[in-house]
């Protein structure tokens, strides 16, 4: 496949040509993209509620690992029609012509199609589009994700943005008198010393001015003294300095807030013997979905993995989802290691702290209390949203809460939220839910 | 189905030859002698090698007489071949999501390897741009340089049409502007707005041209000055408790117009003028959609003719370069090979079957003009006595000319052309809906049917409904009064001229009536939004 160019061979193409100005051949491989992107855009603005609810039902369908890829999507085809007027087929009488006769003579004739789909030479696809079935077409991973989180919205979004959970950040602000070096404006400076030039010279003319006038009444000496004071200011007038301390100006920088742009998520599971394959699979599911909607929103996303039985320990993603353990549950410990990991790694207020909890609810009365508490008094203050996911047994007899989820009950806040999740189906709608851009309250 | 012996004449003498799908092409004769080495061999070409073969064109077309503007040649990728053919292979072009339609359907149909790219498309433009796409192999470079940089060229440049109806050195700064125009609507009145409009005027489109006036020559520089004095019109003289008594542009009042009314043909040049409540921004998109869609009317109206002087130009520049020995038979059989899929028309029952092929058509037309001129046999002298014998540059030259598709069949769709591609004409009447009924097919009594019926069939009556403005703005109603002459009995759709209807009434924002008429002018049918 031809592609890369010889040099030699360029080169030699550019003899002159054999009719001058008759040939140009401009290489346009290296333009940037242009006018499909914008197309594209305005075609997917406009069937946005149709495209979306493709992109949702493709999402059903789809393992979640693959969700942050473009995909195929196909939307119907109605509204796509760009409709232009047309013959009734079944009226009047019209001749045409076509090609590749093989038998007939005039006189035969020949059953005529159905569904009206036959064209003569007028190049004309009856209908176009008109009441076809459906428009396929490829989105992109961009705008597959930005139709996916079209209306959820990031949990306290706003507080960060009126700079209460912010951190700050010094910025170009003026000029100052006083500065490091490094910061000196030497335009800024030279033109405060002709400033200052100026407003001289001109208080030293009027003083001048002013001696001459009194030299005329003034006699003997003391038209001497005037004359050699109205000398000594004619000198200091010429020899003003060119620059002075006064004239220094720097660049000043000044602290302003700006929102806090780092984010980590913290998963924390349990990977109890209760917690099967099942279980982990719909936990895993809610943690691709958050990592992926957070990464969206900051750009980049520290993940830190906690998995607990009766002991907390911090392991990397294979094992997380992978290594099976076995042991009874205490979700404190957990809580207890996820504070000392926020606390040493990702404290200060330029972090947004994210915790998604998973876990099928098993836990002793005390433990649950402890950890509610835990939660609402340490934890809570720290993060920007905590999400809580329960995982019920599937043995559905008992359809009772699970003893977390009643423990959890103690906990208030806007930042804390919990759903509980049966089934593949429920993790996009908990998700949406838990995540639905909130009407101004 | 068996032909029955209805006419017994005829069915003595079956005029069966054999049928071609594809027009007969002479394959190179191996072995000829050659006068130069090949310019370049194998698949692989460098933008020097295409050089060197476009001075060999070059050198051949100005041998052959062929006048063109001068050529610019843009290398591009696959990528940008598919935004070229969403904008109507324009390079600059307003933004439109059918344009993102066109675009997505293209892609999708291209990644999933169902449809190849386009991979010519030439401009209008003085100088002519030519598209060369990356992954071209060099036979079909070359191919397309002489196909796009000098048939096309050459057809735009010589073809009375686009003489007369298009600037070919205005439209790019055109469409500049029409984009930043558009784009500065949207920033002031809401891309909804802008969209609402340019849809309307997108369906009315074919109903934007004047078809026998030639259109004033496309400055921007006017453009601009007459688009802010419009502007500043509207401004100066603004006053709230007026306002209602100047939205109507200086158009003379109903009750006048109404009684020397002449119908007009260009639907969306009477909106632009005359519609009562248009914001002046709003006439200006009306009036860009207009130009754009004048500047495409003599594409329209010349596929098969341009397409045709095209095909028939590089395969005849092509050869020329065969028998000069700068290409060698590899080259020649490979390009060959795409020469015959362009140009093949598949017969009527065939499932690949999609109307009549305008590459084939003209391209055996044209081709034919040359044989009459070269080896004139008895029937042609008979048919084309002035032709016979004649210089076949000057008979193509005059061809490309003077001539759009319905003129070129039906002055030189020949009975060789006719035979070889076995042409029949059907009759489809309301007599019998279940058949049609064959009328005439490839022989001696059937001929100039045949021709006639199929240089009709290219007249855009027949496949363009016509409608007219007939009579607007004479009551206090302010109705806008369409018409469309009944020609044979053909009404029109009704679903099709309801949705067109309502298209017209968001510009017209009053009443709208499309009525059909026949010939006594009786009113058959009125369709109302």
């Amino acid at each position: 496949m031809p592609t890369v160019k010889d040099e030699s061979d360029a080169r030699g193409g550019a003899q002159p040509p054999v009719t001058a100005g008759l040939l140009r051949i401009v290489d346009r491989r290296g333009d940037p993209p242009g006018r499909g992107a914008v197309n594209r855009e305005r075609f997917i603005r406009r069937f946005k509620d149709d495209i979306k609810r493709a992109a949702d039902e493709e999402f059903g369908k789809r393992s979640i690992t693959d969700v942050g890829r473009g995909g195929r999507i196909s939307i119907p085809g109605r509204g796509l029609a760009e409709p232009r007027l047309r013959h009734d087929e079944e009226t009047g009488s019209r001749d045409f012509i076509l090609p590749g006769n093989r038998e007939y003579l005039p006189g035969d004739s020949i059953s005529r199609p159905r569904g009206g789909g036959e064209s003569g030479a007028d190049g004309e696809e009856a209908g176009s589009g008109e009441g076809s079935d459906s428009f396929a077409f490829v989105l992109s991973r961009e705008e597959f994700l930005s139709l996916f989180f079209d209306d959820l919205e990031l949990p306290n979004l706003e507080r960060t943005r009126f700079g209460e959970m912010s951190m700050e950040r010094m910025r170009r602000g003026g000029y100052s008198r006083e500065g490091l070096p490094s910061n000196l404006l030497p335009s800024m400076t030279v033109r405060m010393g002709i400033a200052r030039r100026i407003a001289l010279r001109g208080a030293i003319a009027e003083n001048i001015e002013e001696l001459e006038r009194e030299i005329e009444d003034a006699e003997g000496q003391e038209q001497a003294a005037l004359l050699e004071e109205i000398e000594r200011l004619r000198a200091r007038r010429e020899a003003l300095p060119f620059l002075e301390d006064v004239d220094r100006r720097y660049r000043a920088r000044v602290p302003t807030a700006a929102p806090a742009t780092r984010a980590v998520m913290l998963c924390l599971m349990d990977v109890s013997g209760s917690m099967d394959e099942r279980k982990k699979d719909l936990a895993k599911r809610f943690f691709a979905l958050l990592y992926l909607f957070l990464e969206r929103k900051y750009g980049h996303v520290e993940v830190v993995f906690v998995r607990h039985t009766e002991t907390a320990e911090e392991v990397d993603e294979e094992r997380f989802f992978n290594d099976p353990q076995t042991g009874g549950t205490l979700v404190y410990p957990a809580l207890e290691l996820a504070l000392r990991i926020i606390r040493t790694r990702f404290a200060g207020p330029d972090w947004n702290v994210y915790i998604a909890q998973a876990s099928d609810g098993d836990c002793t009365t005390e433990d649950g209390h402890k950890s509610a508490a835990f939660v609402s008094q340490e934890l809570l203050p720290l993060v920007r949203y905590f999400a809580y996911i329960d995982i019920p047994s599937s043995s559905g007899w008992f359809n009772r809460a699970s003893d977390l989820w009643q423990s959890y009950d103690a906990i208030e806040g806007p930042a804390f939220a919990r759903r509980a999740v049966h089934d593949r189906s429920d993790i996009w709608p908990v998700f949406r839910e838990l995540f639905a851009r909130k009407q101004a309250a | 189905m068996a032909a029955t012996d209805s006419d017994s004449d005829s069915a003595k003498q079956r005029p069966w030859p054999k049928l071609l799908t594809k027009p007969t092409v002479p394959m190179p004769r191996p072995g000829l002698v050659r006068r130069a080495e090949p310019i370049a061999t194998g698949t692989e070409w460098t933008l020097g090698t295409l050089e060197k073969f476009d001075r060999a064109i070059a050198a051949h077309a100005a041998k052959l007489g062929l006048d063109t503007y001068p050529i610019q040649y843009e290398l591009i990728t696959a990528n940008q071949m598919l935004d070229l053919c969403s904008t109507v292979g324009m390079p600059i072009h307003y933004a439109h999501w059918s344009f993102g339609k066109q675009l997505l359907s293209q892609e999708h149909g291209y990644r999933k390897g169902m449809t190849g790219l386009a991979y010519e498309i030439v401009i209008n433009t003085n100088p002519a741009i030519a598209y060369l796409m990356e992954t071209n192999t060099l036979a079909l470079q070359v191919l397309v340089m002489a196909h796009a940089g000098y048939g096309h060229n050459a057809f735009f440049k010589s073809n009375y049409l686009f003489r007369q109806f298009t600037q070919a050195d205005a439209i790019l700064d055109y469409l500049q502007f029409a984009r930043s125009f558009v784009q500065e609507c949207e920033e002031q009145h809401g891309w909804r707005e802008v969209e609402a409009i340019l849809d309307c005027c997108h369906a009315l489109a074919p109903y934007g041209v004047d078809r026998y006036r030639r259109p004033a020559r496309l400055s921007v520089k006017r453009e601009r000055a007459r688009l802010n004095e419009r502007l500043r019109f509207a401004e100066r003289h603004y006053n709230p408790n007026f306002a209602h008594l100047h939205l109507n542009d200086g158009a003379g009042s109903g009750t006048e117009a109404a009684t020397t009314f002449d119908p007009q043909e260009n639907l969306l040049y009477f909106i632009e003028k005359h519609a009562p409540k248009l914001h002046a921004w709003q006439r200006e998109l009306v009036r860009i959609v207009r130009k754009v869609s004048q500047y495409f009317y003599p594409q329209r109206l010349t596929k098969v003719a341009n397409e045709g002087a095209a095909t028939f130009w590089h395969y005849t520049l092509l050869n020329e370069l065969y028998d000069a020995g700068e290409v060698d038979d590899g080259f020649m059989l490979e390009w060959l090979s795409n020469h015959g899929d362009v140009v093949a028309q598949p017969a009527f029952d065939s499932r690949s079957f999609n109307g009549m092929n305008p590459y084939a058509l003209g391209f055996s037309i044209f081709r034919d003009i040359r044989r009459i001129c070269e080896e004139p046999t008895d029937e042609d002298r008979q048919w084309f006595p002035s032709l016979a014998g004649s210089s076949w540059q000057e008979a193509i030259q005059f061809a490309m000319s003077n001539f759009k598709d319905d003129s070129l069949i039906e002055q030189y769709l020949s009975p060789k052309v006719m035979r070889d591609m076995r042409l029949f004409m059907m009759h489809d009447g309301e007599e019998d809906r279940e058949h049609y009924l064959v009328r005439a097919i490839h022989n001696e009594a059937g001929y100039t049917k045949v021709r006639q019926t199929l240089a009709a069939q290219y007249r855009s009556e027949a496949y363009l409904p016509t409608i007219v403005v007939a009579r607007a703005n004479d009551d206090a109603e302010r109705a806008l009064l369409l018409q469309h002459r009944v020609e044979n009995g053909r009404m029109l759709e009704t679903h099709s001229a309801e949705t067109i209807l309502g298209y017209i009434k968001q510009l017209w924002k009053f009443d709208v009536v499309l009525e059909e008429v026949d010939g006594e002018g009786r009113r058959l049918k009125i369709h109302r939004t």
